[in-house]
């Protein structure tokens, strides 16, 4: 069978770390970079007779992400302990939810790349998020033979967020995570700092031939910290399960590290030797009971959410799908957006589109600057904006003077074009006088054109946009050309 | 002193005929006297006892003292204290100090309570002899042959014996109730949430109280008075306020109506228990109580259902105890997993080991429905047998133990002989209800019987007031050991 007689088959559990101040069950801080150790507390350390209390502010976060995917928040959800020994894990179990999460079901609505410049929608199920603690960090470097136990991310609230297997591409994946990624950080409930282990994605994978109905064996590739490494992790581990298959080989369950030296998937344990966690419900704490009353109280407090500002910029805007969902990727560029056509005007929404995910999203990422640091302004952009609006300048003078703005040659578009006599010519009789001047010293063009090569017609109008500076108006230039030569 | 009431000694604290470093200091050589014999002490802070009765002192000075302000006592050795050992009679944690005080510990101190040791136990609360304890076995005042029940048998004993007036202890299935019975002094579990179990090392969870040891209801009342109140720290500690559950001592018992359990009465108990305890109920007549009927027919299945849950939350409660950030971790091991089974192989006993097996095994996947899941809808009908109790009755009395203290040894090797010990007191554990063991005279071999008294949710300062009406006209309470 050929790659493409295979279907390939993913779910993703993303694990995001919750933006509360403190713990889930204790009152230590979460900040990352402390010394080791310094923030656990006798609840994290798992000292003789301490007991959980559980943070509401976590919960907080898990009831606006489920409102934010159009889940259902379950009016009773209850905490289970999963044993196990290790030992950055204190209490030789975590605290999680089992058989009754705090959200359940929802769905993102993606916008996929299709690889040809084009995109595609695709809609993602959620089966389930559940709070849970994190564990400790085990560091086996720096101790000679030893293992160094750091319990400071003991207690960490996390919402494992569980996708339905929806998925059939790495792309789709993805675009998946990234969706997610950015939704999270919109409502704020994570910072989604992936190098600092904020977003973790896990990536159930499995193919089948394509038309078989039942899903193949998957394999779970565990704690992907980059887009790029989910990509390639999936990427490696689709062909390393067709090659198998192909070979005559069988996919065991198992769980798999992916290498991002070697770009290989490896397995860690499998099937027989998961562990049996003995899941039960934590008599330590009370089921976690959600009164309506809550729940509405953070549906108020949610912001406009980016599907339907999304749709919004749409509608009013007549943005396209593609336009509308890259302007509303995070809370700060749609805010920049709304920002720049506030002041520029209903009229250059597209424009000011076209500006923010053109020029503004280049030179950001060029200077690897966050939107919020831009030196261009949202209302200098409008400034600018206006001025192509209205003539006073063509869309290559503009560039320049964008470059001016940013590099604080001037404070405003205005000030820039006016110091720098960039203002666009349209009076037509002097700019009849260049094309005189062009006309006269190109004979040679000017007998080619007439000798029917078109392209000759081109070159004449770049001589005049470079005799008038590139300030004359280039509609009026061909015009008048055209009038001349015809 | 110390064999007097509460109420006198805190009487002659105030006039100045003895103060607390008297008191503290009477309290430490009736224990070291006696400790040698009777093993109810793991730790005697002698230092830490006689620093908190000078400042008890103090505050009896100044005049802002209150009921327990000065008095000796002593901590179950399941409660953490700041800066003593705290063993949990385990040799897994027979070097561990604690860095903080449990919620009680802290109230006890605050209400200004003069600790002077710890008491022994049986490891982690599991067992009902105290011979589990990796600090030996404690023996019972009223016979050093015997056992002084357990699993809080280190304070009762201490209390029995005069070398404390009052002493904390936890009760799982039975284990303030069964001691006290058996070393003849009165104890109560209150309603399970009353007391905060934040610092008491858990065994089960959802069984899990705290309570108090004393001679009679009306001292166990003062004490209990100064262990409650919501304490945020437990999930599980009710929101509701202290209270004083000395307001019903007065309260006459005309009129009270005594259910009586059919079912507790029937077959195990043996004679002398039976006659003592009839005897308690015909007293409980006289006083113009009534005695009605009552059915429970669940009861039964209560020792499997706790034998289910209990090793079932103990065995997650105790994965903590790994040697990894504290206590005992093995001299010589090979890898991590050696490390771990070499370090709970040699630091837990052989009962904790039991449980630990049987509650893994019940949590395991396949067996949880069958076990835990099953276990827990027994306990949900157990719970309502004593709600359709208490339509017909406003206490519950019985049999506390179906005998009296057994010798030292008779049952240790036979675990489901020990375990019916607390037939008659782990349904009310199961159902979260307050229980009270009281005296109530003597049977074979002069050893006391205690009679118990279950009380409806919120009912312990009922409970405390009818064990008070029965004390001031009984003097069983009153009897002490020879030792």
């Amino acid at each position: 069978m050929s790659r493409t007689d295979w279907e390939v088959v993913i779910g993703l559990e993303v694990h995001t770390q919750l933006s509360t101040q403190s713990k889930i069950f204790s009152g230590a801080s979460i900040a990352f970079g402390a010394e080791p150790n310094v923030q656990a507390c006798a609840v994290d350390i798992a000292l003789p007779g301490v007991l959980p209390v559980l943070n509401k502010g976590a919960v907080e976060r898990a009831i606006r992400f489920g409102l934010s995917v159009g889940a259902s928040i379950a009016p009773k959800s209850v905490f289970a302990r999963k044993n196990y020994f290790y030992p950055d894990l204190p209490k030789g179990y975590q605290i999680s939810q089992f058989e009754l999460p705090v959200v359940v079901g929802g769905a993102l609505n993606l916008l996929v790349p299709d690889g040809k410049g084009g995109a595609y929608e695709k809609r993602v199920n959620l089966t389930r998020a559940h709070l849970e603690e994190d564990a400790g960090k085990s560091l086996h470097e720096d101790f000679h033979g030893m293992t160094g136990i750091d319990l400071n991310r003991a207690g960490t609230p996390l919402l494992e967020i569980v996708s339905e297997p929806d998925m059939r591409s790495s792309a789709e994946a993805v675009a998946y995570a990234k969706q997610l990624h950015s939704l999270v950080r919109w409502i704020d409930i994570c910072d989604g700092n992936m190098q600092e282990g904020s977003f973790r994605c896990d990536a159930n994978v499995s193919v089948r031939p394509r038309g078989q109905e039942q899903f193949g064996t998957r394999r779970e590739i565990k704690n992907l910290n980059s887009f790029r490494f989910l990509q390639q992790a999936i990427d490696y581990e689709i062909q390393w399960q067709i090659d198998l298959i192909e070979d005559g080989g069988k996919v065991q369950q198992a769980t798999v590290l992916f290498d991002p030296d070697s770009g290989e998937t490896r397995a860690m344990r499998s099937k027989e030797d998961a562990h049996d966690y003995r899941y039960f419900p934590d008599p330590d704490l009370l089921p976690l009971v959600i009164s309506a009353d809550w729940i509405e109280r953070v549906k108020g407090e949610l912001p406009e959410l980016p599907a339907a500002l999304s749709a919004r910029f749409q509608n009013d805007f007549g943005l396209s799908i593609y336009d509308a969902t890259a302007l509303t990727a995070s809370r700060e560029v749609s805010q920049f957006y709304l920002d720049t056509v506030a002041a520029a005007g209903h009229a250059s929404a597209k424009t000011c589109a076209n500006w923010v995910m053109g020029e503004v999203a280049a030179r950001l990422n060029k200077a690897e600057l966050d939107i919020t640091a831009s030196p261009v302004s949202a209302l200098q952009l409008a400034g600018l904006v206006q001025r192509i609006a209205d003539n006073t300048i063509s869309n290559a003078i503009a560039k320049k003077v964008f470059d001016a703005l940013w590099n604080k040659e001037g404070d405003s578009a205005d000030a820039i074009i006016d110091a720098q006599g960039l203002k666009q010519v349209t009076d037509s009789g002097a700019i009849e006088a260049i094309i005189d001047e062009v006309l006269a010293a190109n004979q040679k063009s000017v007998e080619e054109f007439r000798a029917g090569k078109e392209k000759a017609f081109n070159a004449l109008v770049g001589q005049c946009m470079k005799a008038s500076k590139g300030k004359a108006n280039p509609a009026q230039v061909n015009e008048i050309l055209k009038k001349k030569l015809g | 002193m110390i064999d007097s009431s509460l109420k006198e000694i805190a009487a002659a604290l105030r006039a100045k005929t003895v103060s607390a470093v008297e008191l503290a200091t009477e309290s430490l050589a009736r224990i070291e006297a006696g400790n040698a014999t009777i093993n109810a002490f793991i730790t005697v802070d002698r230092d830490g006892a006689l620093a908190a009765a000078r400042a008890a002192d103090a505050r009896l000075a100044a005049g802002n003292a209150g009921p327990l302000t000065g008095i000796p006592m002593a901590h179950k050795d399941v409660f953490c204290t700041e800066g003593v050992l705290t063993t949990c009679g385990s040799k897994m944690l027979s070097n561990f100090v604690s860095p903080y005080d449990a919620h009680v510990v802290t109230l006890l101190k605050a209400a200004g309570a003069v600790m002077v040791g710890k008491t022994n136990m049986d490891e982690f609360a599991m067992g009902s002899s105290n011979e589990n304890s990796h600090f030996g076995p404690v023996r019972n005042p009223w016979n050093t042959d015997c056992v002084p029940g357990g699993s809080s048998g280190g304070s009762a004993a201490a209390v029995a014996a005069r070398m404390v007036p009052i002493a904390t202890g936890t009760d799982t299935g039975g284990s303030i109730r069964q001691p006290a019975a058996l070393c003849g002094i009165t104890g109560i579990k209150p309603t399970y949430g009353t007391v905060s179990r934040y610092g008491m090392i858990a065994y089960a969870s959802s069984l899990d109280q705290g309570g108090a040891f004393a001679r009679t209801a009306e001292d166990c009342a003062l004490m209990l008075s100064a262990m409650t109140g919501h304490d945020p720290r437990d999930s599980t500690s009710l929101e509701r306020d202290a209270e004083d559950y000395t307001r019903d001592l007065a309260q006459p018992l005309a009129g009270l109506r005594i259910g009586l359990p059919t079912e507790f009465f029937a077959e195990g108990m043996s004679d002398d228990v039976r006659a003592a305890v009839e005897a308690a109920l015909a007293e409980y007549r006289k006083l113009g109580a009534v005695t009605v009927d009552v059915s429970l027919p669940n009861a039964r299945l209560a020792i499997p259902a706790y034998y289910v849950i209990a090793p079932a939350e103990a065995s997650s409660n105790l994965s903590r105890f790994d040697g990894v950030r504290y206590g005992h971790r093995a001299a010589e091991y090979g890898d991590l997993n050696d490390m771990y089974c070499k370090s709970r192989a040699q630091g837990f006993g052989a009962e904790v080991k039991r449980r630990i097996l049987m509650g893994t095994y019940v949590l395991s996947h396949g067996y949880y429905d069958a076990y835990y899941i099953k276990a827990q809808k027994l306990r949900r009908l157990i719970a309502q047998d004593f709600a359709a109790a208490f339509e017909q009755c406003d206490v519950i009395a019985g049999p506390t133990s179906p005998t009296v203290a057994f010798g030292i040894g008779e049952k240790s090797n036979d675990p489901v002989q020990m375990y019916l010990s607390d037939i008659y007191t782990i349904a009310v554990n199961l159902a979260g209800l307050p229980g009270l063991a009281h005296p109530a005279g003597f049977g074979a071999g002069g050893l006391p019987v205690g009679l118990q008294l279950i009380g409806n949710y919120f009912g312990e300062a009922r409970l405390l007031g009818v064990a008070h009406q029965f004390q001031q006209s009984t003097d069983w309470h009153a009897r002490k050991p020879a030792v």
